[in-house]
């Protein structure tokens, strides 16, 4: 008995904490979410959004510290396979049941569009902010393009889409949805067509545009057990208009221009189509250090005019070490185009910092564009745990505008390269140069002038003039 | 004199004016031949803007001078044009003088050995008379004022400001090296060489040169606690590492940029010393064997420095070659003037065509360009141990009689033994 207390102490320091101080179990949630949007020319663009939330113990002390953030950008990365599966892996149902049934490579990767995002946030769970929660939101989106699937016809299905169909939730879920957005075809259903006909329709302001989209709950009974899995269709009755898309109210290009392998000038253009408002947008660009920026190129006009940016944030890059990072806080005034261009001077880099493919080029990272875009039609403010996932993609905070984020396309540009076969060459060139000098004054500095005394026979004039005196001719 | 001297300053700062307005100045200012990336005016301009946004000059790797060149162009940004063509002219009239002054030593030194028969008799040829030296000065200042000085003086700091003002960067002191060196005057000295030349007492003729290659560093060691003063982020690591361990490869004239390209990493720092010795250990050498003559040792420091410096350019050739007239007298035991001379000058050709075919055309490539590279700086040495070999031997002959005889009586054969 004696024994067994000490014996029931040490168990229960052993089980630590935890055993003995939480009172509540730790929670995690997982939502998931399909968004199908079918684009004016026919294409259908994918979007899956997994959420999972998780509580945590840590304490989070104060506000993050701004000498801690990283930021970190890799321009060229070709996505493939081995991108999708670990990504799926961090999944909960991983890809056996709910709407992560769908991520099958084969079919993923042949599409015009590919991008996965992984984000990962703690979130408060309460006002003072003192427990925490993780977040790790994952997405993926693909554009499915008729022609390349090769097959003419554009009426799609899930089962064209992903070659495969939905058939149970995943267990875990406390959320899984299929959102098609029937915006333009609401009315009459006589351009496009959804089979199986939606339940419920959901309605919102998105990217400052009214939404309505038709949604597929498959934790509805209802909506599985009518087949036993859930093929959405999408047939157009008749070809959509072949209208313009709506141009965004912000977006951007950037392009390097000059010609030769010396210098060059890297150009971004900004452009607000909002017919009557100004925004300011917040540009960030990384730049690698072999092209070397001149800050005092920076030039920005907008409508031909000299626009100086609110806030500039310069740090020069200190060769092979860390990049240029250019931050700059820049008023676009409505319907214009801002450019922002700077010169730069290409380096000559050591033979070994080359990739292996030296005239493919070197890939500069995009540069990113954060703005709070005014907004035709007021949103309400999201509410992060009611709202749809895709809704808090562009989060708004007030009514009248909503924020985004815009990366624009990663360059290439070409340095000079030396010549790779060379290395032995050059040092032994050089080398010899340095000694053509080095003999030179070697002689100058440490001979003296003399006269020169003809030499009196050596041994092969003495031979010679032998065979001279044999043959009666005069001697040397 | 000063009449045509006058007019040379006129003539060179009327072409430098065209030069600067035309639309050469800005072509000419991004060659590489004449711009180095430790010397480039593009670079300050940049320096200075970093300065305005707040950032320091030295926390990137695009500015390396020194940060009294910060505080001085700060206020004269707008007028560089003019600074530079007055210090040029400045160097110019400098040089003028100080060779002026030379020749008059030089002259009453002749007539000194002569006086106390040190020289052999029949020598009367090779004894310089005032004459001929009248023209000398001119001539200089004339060289200064117009080969690639033109192109040094629209792109880069020329080498002549830094002398005017308290950071001495290039290897350039001679109008004040010169000065001080015959006449041993100290105030001309820290006038021109700078607050903190660390000369004290009297400074002897031959204690100068040696300096010269701490001036290419661009500091003299006194100076340094100003820099420090001065600006507090001026790190020793910016000026003086950036230029012993070359650690920006873009290609110049010189020999270097190739190498540290192509070279195996394991031995970099091998040969970046190894390399690095190569400007300064002839110093005392040289010094050894021209400990009366000065200047001459100077003329060939100069040009080692501008031949194997980290970063060199047309200017720094430029430098050396404004003293040739000085050394006239030599060019009848030149041996191999002709050569080199077409080389240098087909070199000098070349470089603006091949960079253009391997930048631009894209038909070459970088080997050409460092082709070029090598034979330029091979007849930049063979030229200058040329006249170091024409210097002795006159001094040779002036010893020993300049129609030397061999023991039977044919004509002598004088070889280096």
């Amino acid at each position: 008995m004696a024994a067994a207390m000490p014996l029931a102490l040490l168990v229960l320091l052993l089980l630590g904490r935890r055993g003995w101080c939480l009172a509540e179990p730790p929670r995690d949630s997982l939502r998931e979410e399909l968004v199908i949007t079918p684009l004016p020319s026919g294409d259908v663009a994918a979007t899956f959004q997994f959420r999972t939330r998780w509580d945590s113990e840590l304490q989070r002390e104060g506000d993050t510290d701004h000498y801690f953030l990283r930021y970190a950008v890799l321009p060229r990365e070709v996505v493939c396979t081995e991108n999708l599966t670990p990504w799926k892996k961090l999944l909960p149902c991983s890809s056996k049941a709910g709407l992560s049934v769908l991520l099958k490579a084969d079919r993923l990767f042949h599409t015009s569009y590919h991008s996965q995002a992984v984000h990962i946030r703690p979130v408060c769970r309460n006002a003072r902010c003192t427990s925490i929660s993780w977040e790790l939101r994952q997405t993926l989106s693909v554009v499915f393009d008729a022609f390349i699937t090769g097959q003419g016809k554009k009426d799609w299905s899930l089962f064209r889409m992903f070659s495969r169909t939905l058939t149970e939730p995943c267990p875990l879920a406390s959320e899984s949805r299929v959102y098609v957005d029937i915006t333009n075809y609401n009315q009459d259903n006589e351009t496009l067509e959804v089979n199986p006909p939606p339940t419920t329709t959901y309605q919102d302001v998105i990217l400052g545009t009214r939404k309505i989209y038709a949604i597929y709950d498959l934790l509805d009974t209802a909506m599985i057990n009518n087949s036993r899995n859930l093929n959405i269709q999408l047939k157009w009755k008749r070809p959509p208009e072949n209208e313009a898309p709506p141009v965004p109210f912000l977006h951007a290009q950037r392009y390097v221009s000059g010609y030769g392998l010396q210098k060059g000038e890297l150009s971004t253009l900004l452009y607000n189509t909002h017919p009557y408002r100004a925004f300011p947008v917040l540009l960030l660009d990384t730049v690698p250090w072999y092209l070397r920026l001149y800050v005092h190129t920076l030039t920005i006009t907008s409508k031909g005019k000299e626009n100086k940016p609110s806030y500039i944030h310069y740090q020069p890059a200190q060769d092979r070490l860390q990049p240029h990072l250019l931050e700059m806080l820049i008023q676009l005034p409505a319907n214009s185009v801002t450019k922002v261009s700077i010169q730069f001077e290409r380096a000559l880099l050591k033979w070994t910092e080359y990739t292996p493919d030296p005239n493919h080029g070197f890939y500069v990272s995009p540069s990113v564009l954060s703005a709070l875009v005014p907004s035709v039609v007021a949103a309400k403010p999201v509410d992060w745990e009611e709202s749809p996932l895709f809704n808090s993609l562009f989060p708004v905070s007030d009514g009248s505008n909503y924020f985004v984020r815009l990366y624009t396309e990663p360059l290439l540009v070409n340095l000079p390269t030396p010549d790779f076969s060379m290395p032995y060459n050059v040092i032994c060139l050089t080398c010899t140069v340095v000694a053509v000098c080095y003999g030179s004054f070697y002689n100058l500095l440490t001979r003296t002038f003399h006269i020169e005394e003809p030499r009196t026979g050596g041994l092969a004039k003495r031979l010679a003039n032998l065979i001279r005196r044999a043959r009666g001719v005069p001697p040397l | 004199m000063a009449a045509p001297l006058a007019l040379v300053l006129v003539v060179a700062v009327t072409v430098r004016a065209a030069l600067f307005r035309s639309s050469l100045a800005e072509f000419i200012s991004e060659r590489v031949e004449v711009v180095s990336p430790l010397s480039s005016w593009k670079r300050v301009v940049e320096g200075l803007s970093l300065l305005d946004l707040g950032v320091s000059p030295y926390s990137g790797a695009v500015f390396h001078e020194t940060p009294l060149i910060i505080y001085l162009f700060h206020f004269l940004i707008d007028y560089a044009e003019l600074v530079f063509m007055i210090t040029d002219a400045l160097t110019a009239i400098a040089l003028y003088f100080a060779i002026q002054d030379f020749n008059k030593v030089v002259f009453k030194k002749q007539k000194l050995l002569l006086e106390l028969d040190q020289y052999a008799p029949d020598v009367a040829e090779l004894i310089r008379t005032p004459m001929e030296m009248r023209y000398i000065p001119l001539k200089v200042a004339l060289l200064q004022c117009f080969p690639q000085c033109y192109f040094s003086c629209l792109s880069d700091i020329p080498v002549s400001v830094p002398p005017y003002l308290v950071c001495p960067r290039t290897p350039l002191s001679p109008p004040a090296a010169v000065h001080t060196c015959e006449n041993e005057e100290q105030g001309l000295l820290d006038l021109f060489l700078g607050v903190c030349h660390d000369v004290c007492g009297k400074p002897s003729g031959n204690r100068l040169p040696l300096l010269l290659p701490s001036q290419l560093l661009g500091f003299h060691p006194r100076s340094l606690w100003l820099y420090c003063w001065v600006s507090p982020d001026f790190k020793l690591s910016c000026a003086v590492k950036e230029g012993l361990s070359v650690p920006d490869l873009t290609p110049n004239i010189g020999l270097f940029w190739y190498f540290f390209a192509e070279m195996f990493e394991h031995f970099s720092l091998f040969f970046v010393c190894v390399f690095q010795i190569n400007v300064f250990f002839y110093t005392i050498p040289l010094a050894i064997k021209l400990k009366e003559h000065p200047i001459f040792f100077m003329f060939i420091q100069i040009a080692i420095i501008a031949i194997f410096k980290s970063y060199p350019t047309v200017g720094d050739v430029a430098l050396y070659m404004a003293f040739f007239p000085v050394w006239n007298h030599l060019y009848r035991f030149l041996r191999n003037i002709f050569v080199l001379t077409c080389i240098i000058i087909v070199c000098s050709l070349l470089f603006p065509v091949l960079w253009h075919l391997w930048i631009y055309a894209g038909s070459a490539n970088s080997n050409f360009f460092y082709a070029i590279t090598l034979t330029f700086n091979v007849g930049q040495i063979l030229l200058i141990s040329d006249y170091f070999y024409a210097f002795l031997r006159r001094e040779y002959y002036l010893t020993h009689g300049l129609y030397l005889t061999a023991k039977d009586g044919t004509e002598a054969m004088l070889v280096l033994k």
